[in-house]
């Protein structure tokens, strides 16, 4: 089989096994959201205009929340270190674990976000915005973040550290992610924001995968 | 004849690269560093001097904010100072990753406390201008925002250099954060300098209010001023970097007694 | 010269807490970096001549 499909693979069954850790980032996720109109209070108004903010940084930090274990699990076990060694280019594997990631943790918030949207009055149309800018934005997270998880593989106060460098990464991402939904409910066009995050997804695409193998080849040196 | 002369040529570039190959290690850099440091004081003063001339007794009265635009004169350099110390960073942790130097990678460390200081004058002067001139100590001004997220990533680059033990991992480590950074640098400021257009921030913009040039020059002095400083902190700390990682050598023993 | 005395120097024409708050807290940063820097060399110096000298007396016991 193809070795990034099979890596795919792989770490979508092993997650599976262990369901807790995928639904961890979820659940925190539903909370977070709904953490927000208790603190503020239920003007809906006031709601749908902080709506596309309080998703999208929800959603930063619950992508945040599986990021250390990326990579941890198989760096115990000495997995990671087969995959350097292994006759297939390890960018091709860690590509494929970044995707993995983005399925047990970017995708499901993609499916909940329109209906946490709702909670905050949103309607359909900005429903639809919403979804799409996330469908573009959450890999983009993902890829990103594990450059940090390679860069902070086990090293100590590894989690903490994590959020310190990839949180100010993030930033382009929030902008124009929150920026399009904020755009449609002012009236207008999305298409500059969509095409930009587009844009940073490619970039991204290309370099991560690189960048991460090279920080995990220093952690394993 | 001409052949001869070639070689000779050739013998004299491979001497040169060789010489300067030979500053590339930290025993030959150390002593260098320690007979910089003394000129660069001395330029970072004589610069420092002029240029608080020139802000305060020379540069005129500005029209619209009155005396408080002097601040002007430690704002700007440090916020250039910080972006630019950024990019020095990079580009030594870069080479210390491609080449493998050691020096190269200890001045990329030594540069981050001295950049991250620059960045928090920039905020911190930048809030002490808006004060009177926003009436408010803090506003989402782009410049303002890139500069505490270029804050942000100096933390990141030296907390991430602190957590690892090994230097040799710490200096790889810390070049790919930076190479990433500068990287992420153009694309974080257009997108907040966007954000700002759409939420229609407030900014002062300076170039339009018609500087004097003895403003300029007041400026460009204390910017020259605070390069220096800079280069020589640098190098003092790259000296002490140099004696904590070589603790074991023999040169290291012989250099302090 | 714009200044027509001392006072009025200080005063930065009303913004006197502002002016001088930038320009102290860059003196005050400035003074404050090359010290420490400084220390820091003049520690790590201090630690390796006492790591010498202690070597130095172990290889002297040593011959004894």
């Amino acid at each position: 089989m193809n070795p990034f499909l099979a890596t795919v693979r792989r770490d979508v069954l092993l997650a599976m096994r262990r369901k807790s850790e995928v639904l961890t980032a979820v659940f925190f996720f539903v909370i977070v959201t709904s953490l927000f109109p208790l603190g503020i209070g239920p003007e809906p108004v006031l709601l749908k205009k902080i709506a596309p903010g309080i998703l999208w940084v929800a959603a930063l930090l619950a992508t945040l929340l599986g990021l250390p274990r990326l990579f941890a699990a198989d760096h115990g076990d000495g997995t990671l270190e087969q995959m350097v060694l292994s006759p297939s280019p390890l960018g091709l594997l860690v590509a494929g674990k970044i995707l993995a990631h983005w399925l047990l943790c970017g995708l499901p918030l993609v499916l909940l976000a329109p209906v946490l949207g709702l909670q905050f009055d949103l309607d359909a149309s900005a429903l639809g915005v919403l979804t799409l800018a996330l469908l573009l934005g959450t890999p983009l997270l993902s890829l990103i973040g594990a450059i940090g998880a390679a860069l902070t593989l086990g090293v100590r106060g590894g989690g903490v550290l994590l959020a310190l460098l990839v949180l100010p990464l993030y930033i382009p991402a929030l902008i124009f992610g929150a920026g399009a939904v904020e755009a449609h409910i002012a009236g207008l066009d999305v298409g500059g924001h969509l095409s930009l995050l587009a844009a940073m997804l490619v970039l991204a695409a290309f370099f991560a995968p690189w960048a991460t193998t090279a920080g995990l080849r220093i952690a394993l040196e | 004849m001409g052949d001869h002369g070639g070689i000779e040529d050739c013998i004299r570039v491979s001497q040169s690269i060789v010489q300067w190959f030979r500053f590339a290690s930290p025993q030959s850099f150390y002593p260098l560093a320690g007979r910089m440091v003394p000129w660069f004081w001395a330029a970072a003063a004589i610069f420092g001097i002029a240029g608080l001339w020139m802000s305060f007794f020379v540069a005129p009265t500005d029209a619209q904010q009155g005396e408080g635009y002097r601040i002007i004169f430690v704002h700007v350099p440090a916020s250039w100072m910080s972006m630019f110390i950024y990019l020095v960073m990079a580009f030594w942790a870069g080479l210390g990753l491609a080449l493998n130097t050691r020096v190269s990678s200890m001045m990329a460390q030594a540069l981050a406390p001295t950049g991250a200081l620059m960045a928090a004058l920039s905020l911190w002067t930048g809030a002490l201008w808006g004060k009177p001139m926003w009436g408010a100590w803090w506003v989402w001004d782009a410049r303002l925002t890139s500069e505490l997220i270029l804050f942000f990533l100096y933390l990141g680059f030296m907390a991430l250099q602190a957590a690892i033990d090994d230097p040799r991992r710490a200096d790889k480590a810390g070049a790919i954060l930076a190479l990433v950074g500068v990287v992420n640098i153009p694309i974080i400021y257009f997108s907040v300098k966007w954000w700002n257009t759409l939420h229609q921030g407030s900014s002062v913009n300076l170039a339009k209010s018609s500087m004097a040039t003895t403003m300029l020059w007041g400026m460009l002095l204390m910017a020259l001023a605070f390069w220096m400083y800079s280069i020589a902190v640098a190098l003092m700390r790259v000296r002490a970097i140099i004696l904590e990682r070589e603790r074991h050598t023999e040169w290291v023993k012989h250099a302090v007694a | 010269m714009q200044w027509h005395s001392v006072g009025e120097f200080f005063a930065m024409g009303g913004y006197a807490l502002y002016v001088w708050g930038s320009f102290g807290a860059c003196a005050l940063l400035m003074v404050a970096e090359p010290f420490l820097a400084r220390r820091r060399l003049i520690e790590v110096r201090r630690s390796l001549i006492r790591e010498r000298l202690a070597d130095e007396l172990e290889s002297q016991q040593r011959t004894r």
